[in-house]
């Protein structure tokens, strides 16, 4: 059941939007951020686990590239790009990740809770699918305070198998409340493929069990996406309730920085990266005559040069002071 | 002028208070709304207030606990409702992880400005499941405030002062103490800051910490202890966390003798927790070994003599008392 004024979706095959390369460079900045990301871990720049997205760069751009900072967005610890995406800065997102002080949480938080308040990116969590009741309550205090500001939770295919996701979801459902859920559904629940785990091929079908709208769509492709959660965010302003969104797509990399992925299918990889999604929009660009593959290649090596210079920044960035570790507890 | 409410009652006067006071003040929880609540705290809010306001929710406390956090993050004051404590169990990721932390996460980007109310305690036969003292569980989470009233005039300012606090609060009715009666005015000045605990008997000869039940259990033995000519002082904490230090220091100076009486298992309680701080920061002020008497170690048990046995009486506390105040 598709939202009441959906349609289908615009898609590449028809060509790039005239903001297309606006796209495209939000996206290969996501991308090169993952790539430094990996590389300061393979230094022992950065502690703990970190969970990268190459190959969903199109899934966090078009949900996230039409949204207000005051709707807000909480998503997975899978969730850099969804927070580069909703408007964190790089430098911030690096420091963070590097625990320094100019890190978007004081580094207090680290990789899988970069937060930016002030953009609207509510917070990435570390349990899996414990936003989802949190931007249920964000829809909540838009609806009780009568403002039409949206809410969204991006959350992974292994999400929808744990309690949080159906309680939210239910919830939402008879509070009509604004808020899409965006199942980002890149084939893995860490180490195990979708189908040992759950029981149906096309999740978006759980949205007829809390009798909402489901609209299962090309992930890889970000003017798909785009069009989509446009038409989910324009029923939940109008207070018809909430959508649930299914973006099919892939996780080029393993699940976490100890993970090689030797558990995929021969050519399942190669498969998908011949539908990468900054590969799909650059080829539309050029097919529709929007760019040249000189723009491309220009395109890549200015957000390149933006990720590299915010790295910089928050390499020679101190580290924070010792007693920040009191701060926050309390108000 | 007061008026004379029971500790079920002033529950849903406090709510009502504030909802005046802020239309940021929301409550929602299992039957809170069409039906009153389930013990019958919050009948009348739906009414004066509406839909908008006053929600029931399905059977979710996960939802319940996380949307309370979201909302409070974006604007509102959300008062939410888990209906007996145990259930906090099933939010405990929504509790633990996430409204304890996560302003600290984000580095103060957030206020989490909440208040989960949860029923408490045994005494009433409901079993294992239904019967704990549940703000034990939350002592060892750095991030949450809890608070346990005693007293009907403690429900009407502690609640009030749990909603207006910037800060995720606990808040715990105890179940056996819904038909207790006090006076209340219902003003500002009755609100009561989180933090600070009552000397609500005063004595010489032991500081005895109580709160909820076990707080009117301790008075009945002080009373029967007074006519053998041993005196209690007896101070109920009524907010655990930030416990009031200072209050028990100061009574100890003068009693040199200290007894905790709580519901619920010693481990990891707030009595232990309390008699380690004075005893490792304040050892000079004791001249006996603390006591600390608490619920037996097991589940809850169903059978009315059986949960007598469980929670500690009267007469326990004035036998401990006499071996003490001899030492």
């Amino acid at each position: 059941m598709p939202p009441a004024n959906h349609l289908a979706p615009r898609t590449l095959t028809e060509g790039a939007p005239p903001d297309a390369a606006d796209l495209l460079r939000r996206m290969w900045e996501i991308r090169h951020f993952e790539n430094e990301v990996m590389s300061l871990f393979s230094q022992n720049l950065v502690r703990g686990s970190t969970h990268l997205c190459q190959g969903q760069e199109a899934v966090s751009v078009g949900v996230c590239w039409d949204l207000r900072h005051s709707d807000q967005m909480t998503c997975t610890y899978r969730g850099h790009g969804a927070v580069l995406a909703k408007g964190a800065p790089l430098d911030g997102s690096f420091g963070e990740i590097l625990g320094r002080k100019i890190g978007l949480c004081g580094g207090k938080g680290g990789s899988m809770h970069l937060t930016d308040v002030s953009v609207g990116a509510l917070g990435s969590n570390a349990i899996v699918g414990a936003h989802l009741p949190i931007a249920v309550g964000a829809a909540l205090s838009s609806q009780v305070q009568g403002r039409d500001d949206v809410s969204v939770a991006i959350l992974g295919d292994g999400a929808t198998n744990i309690g949080a996701f159906h309680e939210s979801l239910n919830m939402a459902a008879i509070w009509k409340l604004p808020v899409v859920f965006v199942i980002e559904n890149n084939q893995y629940g860490e180490y195990s493929p979708l189908a040992s785990t759950t029981p149906i091929n096309d999740l978006v079908r759980r949205a007829d069990s809390y009798g909402m709208p489901g609209v299962l769509v090309d992930g890889n492709d970000v003017v798909a996406v785009r069009s989509v959660m446009k038409d989910a965010v324009a029923h939940a302003r109008a207070g018809l309730g909430p959508t649930l969104i299914e973006a099919s797509t892939y996780r080029q990399v393993g699940h976490s920085r100890s993970d090689p992925a030797t558990y995929r299918p021969e050519g399942e990889l190669e498969k998908w990266l011949a539908r990468d999604p900054l590969t799909q929009l650059g080829s539309a660009m050029v097919a529709s005559g929007a760019a040249t593959d000189e723009h491309l290649v220009e395109i890549e090596n200015s957000a390149k040069a933006d990720v590299l210079a915010a790295l910089d920044r928050a390499l020679t960035s101190p580290i924070p002071d010792d007693g920040l570790r009191f701060k926050d507890v309390f108000v | 002028m007061t008026t004379t409410y029971n500790y079920r009652q002033i529950i849903s006067k406090a709510i009502a208070d504030e909802m005046r006071a802020d239309d940021d003040v929301i409550l929602f929880g299992e039957d809170v709304a069409a039906a009153g609540g389930a013990f019958k705290t919050t009948p009348g809010l739906f009414e004066e207030f509406g839909p908008n306001r006053i929600r029931d929710t399905p059977i979710s406390e996960q939802a319940i606990v996380g949307a309370a956090l979201g909302a409070a993050m974006t604007g509102l004051r959300p008062v939410a409702e888990v209906m007996f404590a145990d259930f906090a169990g099933v939010a405990f990721d929504q509790i633990a992880n996430q409204v304890a932390k996560y302003r600290y996460m984000t580095n103060g980007q957030v206020r989490v400005p909440l208040v989960i109310r949860m029923a408490n305690g045994a005494g009433s036969g409901f079993g294992a499941q239904h019967s704990q003292s549940a703000e034990n569980w939350f002592l060892n989470i750095p991030g949450l405030k809890i608070v346990t009233p005693g007293t009907v005039a403690d429900v009407y300012g502690l609640l009030r002062a749990s909603i207006r606090d910037d800060n995720p609060v606990l808040f715990f009715e105890h179940k056996n103490l819904f038909a207790i009666k006090g006076e209340v005015a219902r003003v500002e000045s009755e609100i009561v800051p989180l933090g600070q605990a009552a000397v609500v008997r005063e004595g010489v000869d032991i500081t005895v910490v109580a709160s909820q039940l076990m707080r009117h259990r301790a008075m009945e033995a002080a009373e029967a202890l007074a006519a053998e000519g041993i005196s209690l002082e007896v101070i109920d904490p009524r907010t655990i966390v930030p416990f009031d230090d200072a209050t028990v220091l100061e009574s100890l100076r003068r009693t040199s003798r200290l007894m905790v009486v709580q519901e619920g298992p010693r481990d990891g309680s707030w009595g232990s927790s309390l008699v380690s701080r004075i005893v490792t920061e304040n050892f000079e002020t004791l001249d006996a070994p603390p006591v600390v008497l608490s619920s037996e170690n097991t589940p809850v048990p169903y059978a009315s003599n059986l949960e007598d046995l469980w929670l500690t009486s009267v007469a326990e506390i004035v036998d401990a008392a006499r071996l003490q105040v001899r030492y």
